[in-house]
This record gives C-alpha cells, structure tokens and sequence, in this order.
C-alpha cells in the first residue's frame, strides 16, 4: 500500500526519515541533483524540533522571534515547496516510521496520524536517517511531579503551543539547550530565577582554538547570555536540582553545589519557590531504526551512542545513510550541512566546495561539548531509595539496587528482566542512560528493539512479507481507505 | 503590554474553540495540541499512574515519553502532547491503564 499516489513504481531513489535541519537539507539537495524523495517526519509541519513552529491557525507573524537563524528554515522550506510542486519531493507528514526492512533497497514502514490511525508502507532505494535526537535524563527526588517538564519540552511546547508550564521556572540540568531554553522562556514571559548547570563550563577552555573555529556558536552563545542578563537571570555551575518538593504539582526545588564528580555537596543547599521545573542532560541521538538493523555505532564522549559514519555520511549498512544529531549530537548548523553532504554522496556527485571543512570544524566543536556535559559517576548521590528512576513502570532507585547488589545483575538489560525498568511506553528513552548507569557496566551496545515506536496490534497483523528480490513490484497490501471524518480505529 | 508567548511572536490567532476536560469547558486556540490547551488554563496533570495512582502530564513535549497519555473522545492512551484539539473534543483524566472496562 503506497503512502502517497504519486509514490512511483519502482519506488523513490531515497526516502529522508526526519524533515528536521538535516533531513530538510537533505531532501531538497537531493531533488536539486535529480532525486526523486520522499520526505517522512512523524510531526504535522517540517522543521524537527530545532525549528519547531506554531500551526497556521495561531497566526503567529513573528515566529523568527523563538528562534535562531529562522531565515535558514525559510529558504529550505520555499525549496522544499518548489519541488513539492514540481513533483521531486513527497513529503509525508505525520507518518512515524517503526522499522526499515531491507527488500531490493528498502521498505519502511509507518504509522500515520497523530493517534497512529493507519499503516502505510514505502519503498526506496537509499534511506537517510535524520531522526535527531531526544533529551538525556538523570533521576531526582520528585522529577515526576507534574510541572517538572523537559528542557527540551518546555521549549518545544512554547515554539509550536505559544504556551508555558508556569509563570517562574527554574532550569536545571547540564549543556548549551538549558541556555537557548532559558533565554526562550524569559523572551516569552516567564520569570527565570537560575539556570543550574552541573558542569563547569571551564571544560570550554581545555582547547581555546575550537570554539574560535566556529563563530557562529559563540554568536549563538552572546544572544542568549546577553537575554539572561537583561533578564537577570542567574546561571549557577556545578549546580543541580536535587530535589523537586510539591504533593500534585511542583511547588519549589532544592539546589544544592557539586563536587567534581557531581557529588552534592552537604551543607550546600538551598531552596527556591517555583511553579516549574526544566531539566535535561543534553541530547542522545534518535538511531533506534539503524542499530535494529545491526548499523555500527561509536561512543561520543559524553558516553552517547551515535551511528557510526564515513566521510560521505554512509552508515555500515548498504545504502543506509545518517546526518545530523544521529551521527553525534552537534546541533543545527552540522546537521544542515551533513544533510547536504549525504543528499550529494546518495546522488553519485562530489560535495560541494567548503562542505567537508565546515562539517569537521563543527563536529570537533560537538565533540568538546559533550566532553564538557558528560554526566559525571557521583550523580546518584542524590537519588533515594523512593525516588523513581524508571518513570513509565515507576521503578525506583531502592529496586534497582537490589537487582543489581542483592541479585546479581551487572548491566541495564538485566536490570530491566528482574524490575521492569526500561520496559514500558517510552522504550527506555527516558530512563534508559540512568539504568546504564546505575546497573554498574558500561553498556555494551545500544539499545537495539525491533519497534522504534509502539505500533497497533491490527497494523502487525496486516503487515504482509516483503516480496523477495527476484520478485519485482511492490506488495498489495490491503488498502485502507481514509474516509474523510472517520478514522479507522485499529484494535490494540 | 504584558510579556507572553502569543505576544512575542505577535500571535493573531482564529478564534478558540472548545474543548471538554473532565466536564469542564476549556478554551483552545485552533492549531493548539490538547496538552498546550490544558497547559494554557493551568493544567499541568490529566493520567494517574498503574501502580502508585500519582499524578502525571506532559513531559518531554514532543511525543516520546508518554507521560503525557490520557482517554480522548474515549480512546485511552492518546499522546495528548501530539494531537490536535479539536472543537468538541472530550479529554478525561486517564486512570492507569485507561482500560477500566476490560477488566484486565
């Protein structure tokens, strides 16, 4: 069952996964050098998390004013619309893919609608992951009470909502989003009294000639700082929430100071009145799709697992592309570049001049930042043995030692069959980096599970077998019919 | 003028409809998911958990941690932080598994 109508016969050249900075780039390069593509992002409108915009119907007139370098997201999307008209570029929205199938190149294979309401199947002959990356979370006493929300959450809800979790929010946390994050907020209205970074930022200073490579970041970097001025807005470092206190919703947050090793430090605490809480650990990369396959990956040095790639962003498996934050957490300028440099090398032609020098600049700048945030080992000093760790099957701390000290178990997989950590709704995302942690090894690979995202049972079941190779043609499936007012409701 | 986000980015939004959350009438602006909507009116909480029945809502914001579940137009486990919320649309606060009625 083709996606789209106009999916051809053959099916596409290449099917970009994520229509965020990376796949955007991607997908236009690629239709600029003659590809047919298809462009599939789970969300309603391009643009990925970092360029995350309100629907048409909000009418926002100044949305460049939530974010940096919004011209860019312009120029791409009027591209991307060009070729939509002239019949280069499908763009599927909405449709989540939960896994690639090697079949004569590739068939992904998606869920469609903001409630997954129907299955949908496309063929392609390369694949480009540009999935991105969601937010790494460290546990703290209270971290579920509502009103503690994500860094990443509380921004993304802003850019495409126009709305915030409370009137005086506290970051907290470690990396440069807390920044971009706070700076956002304060723009938006809310009063943010401190920015808790766990790090120290003299991390920075070890290789001085980096950050001078690149001054696009610390242009970057001056507009927030000189908004959280403005704002007074107080940055602490070795800095961490370590506990969130409130019955039904989050009412203040005790800081307390870190030792090297994130240790709190006794005697260090203070508490703050809050009606919010924003905390995140930095980024992971989104790779479930190609790990599942068996792609290689490398450790990143906050201890991240990323897609391994070449030169030309070509992944250990045969016409299987990564670009962007999938390749290693490096923000929006790598990922736009890295898109390009993958949309040339799937079309056979050499990279454009300077695109190799910038993506190298760029990716020794994100290499040195996550050097600076990688979580450091005494951060479990200040959970406790109530505290949840595992937020869907509401596994705590106390459990998981004793799986770990009382019953043996020394990694995370482990862990999650004696307690059920890691093995609710969110497929351990949330939880999944603190498991590792806390189970005492270090892990020997990435997650690998063979839906990246929960599927409905009725869209399994109406899966057929791919055809073999030397069976040309795509599979019927059998069609569902999207009748206008009516959702088909699979039963899960 | 008062700092806000319609404000910052000098928002002209269609006028808001209504939705439903737990009998009460809410406002949502069109293009709002239904989490943005109850975040609006200052709400920060619509599932109880399985196990310890505590008070949950949006997260992560953006669709992947699943806190955010609640029963909409009565299905369960809808990611209200991804859907649209649409004029007339019910919104319950969902308990635990939100399939009370299967008995399980």
């Amino acid at each position: 069952m083709p996606t789209s109508p106009s999916e051809p016969a053959a099916g596409y050249d290449l099917a970009v996964i994520g229509a965020g900075p990376a796949g955007l780039a991607a997908a236009v390069t690629a239709a600029d050098l003659g590809l047919r593509c298809a462009l599939l992002d789970a969300g309603p409108r391009t643009g990925g998390q970092y360029y995350r915009h309100p629907a048409p119907a909000l009418g926002a007139t100044r949305p460049e004013r939530l974010h940096h370098g919004w011209r860019r997201y312009t120029a791409l999307a009027g591209r991307l619309a060009a070729h939509t008209l002239a019949g280069r570029v499908d763009h599927l929205a909405e449709h989540q893919v939960w896994t690639a199938e090697r079949a004569d190149g590739w068939l992904l294979h998606a869920t469609v609608g903001p409630a997954a309401e129907r299955p949908a199947t496309v063929r392609a002959r390369a694949v480009l992951l540009a999935t991105g990356a969601y937010e790494r979370q460290l546990p703290f006493p209270g971290w579920t009470l509502p009103g503690v929300v994500t860094a990443g959450g509380a921004q993304a809800m802003l850019k495409s909502g126009l709305v915030l979790p409370g009137r005086r929010i506290v970051l907290a946390g470690s990396g440069p989003l807390l920044l971009a994050g706070a700076s956002s907020l304060v723009g938006a209205g809310a009063e943010v009294p401190v920015v808790a970074e766990a790090a120290d930022y003299l991390g920075y200073a070890r290789r001085p000639g980096v950050p001078a490579a690149v001054p696009g970041k610390l242009a970057e970097g001056a507009v927030h700082a000189a908004a959280l001025l403005r704002h007074r807005v107080r940055l602490l470092r070795r800095t961490a929430v370590v506990e969130a206190h409130g019955t039904d919703r989050v009412t203040g947050v005790t800081l307390a100071r870190l030792d090297r090793d994130w240790r709190p430090l006794p005697g260090t605490e203070r508490r703050i009145a809050c009606d919010a809480l924003a905390v995140g650990h930095g980024l992971l990369p989104q790779i479930e799709l190609a790990t599942e396959l068996g792609a290689e990956t490398r450790r990143t040095p906050d201890g991240a697992f990323a897609l391994r790639v070449d030169a030309r962003q070509r992944t250990s498996l045969p016409g299987f592309w990564a670009a962007g934050e999938t390749c290693g957490v490096g923000g929006a300028d790598l990922a736009l570049a890295e898109g390009e440099l993958a949309a040339y090398a799937v079309a056979g032609r050499p990279p454009a001049a300077g695109l190799t020098g910038r993506r190298a600049r760029l990716r020794a700048f994100a290499e040195l930042m996550a050097a600076a945030h990688r979580p450091g080992p005494g951060w479990p000093g200040w959970l406790r043995p109530d505290t949840e760790v595992c937020r869907c099957e509401e596994v705590t701390a106390g459990r998981i030692g004793e799986a770990v000290d009382g019953l043996g178990a020394g990694d995370a997989r482990t862990v999650k069959l004696l307690t059920r950590a890691g093995m609710g709704w969110c497929q351990g995302r949330m939880c999944g980096a603190a498991v590792a942690c806390l189970s005492g090894g270090a892990a020997g690979g990435p997650d690998s599970r063979p839906l990246a995202v929960p599927v409905p049972l009725g869209q399994l079941g109406q899966l057929e077998r791919s055809p073999r190779p030397d069976q040309p043609g795509r599979p019927d499936q059998p069609d569902q019919p999207d009748r206008p007012g009516r959702s088909a409701r699979p039963r899960s | 003028m008062r700092r806000t986000p319609a404000a910052l980015v000098r928002a002209q939004p269609r006028p808001a409809h209504t939705i439903e959350f737990d009998g009460r009438p809410i406002p949502a602006l069109p293009g709002q998911s239904i989490a943005a909507a109850l975040w609006a009116e200052g709400i920060l909480a619509w599932r109880t958990t399985r196990v310890g029945g505590r008070p949950r809502g949006a997260f992560c914001g953006i669709g992947v941690c699943f806190d955010c579940l609640a029963t909409v137009n009565g299905r369960p486990n809808q990611r209200t932080c991804l859907l649209p919320a649409g004029p007339g649309d019910t919104v319950t606060t969902q308990e635990g598994h939100g399939r009370a009625d299967l008995a399980v």
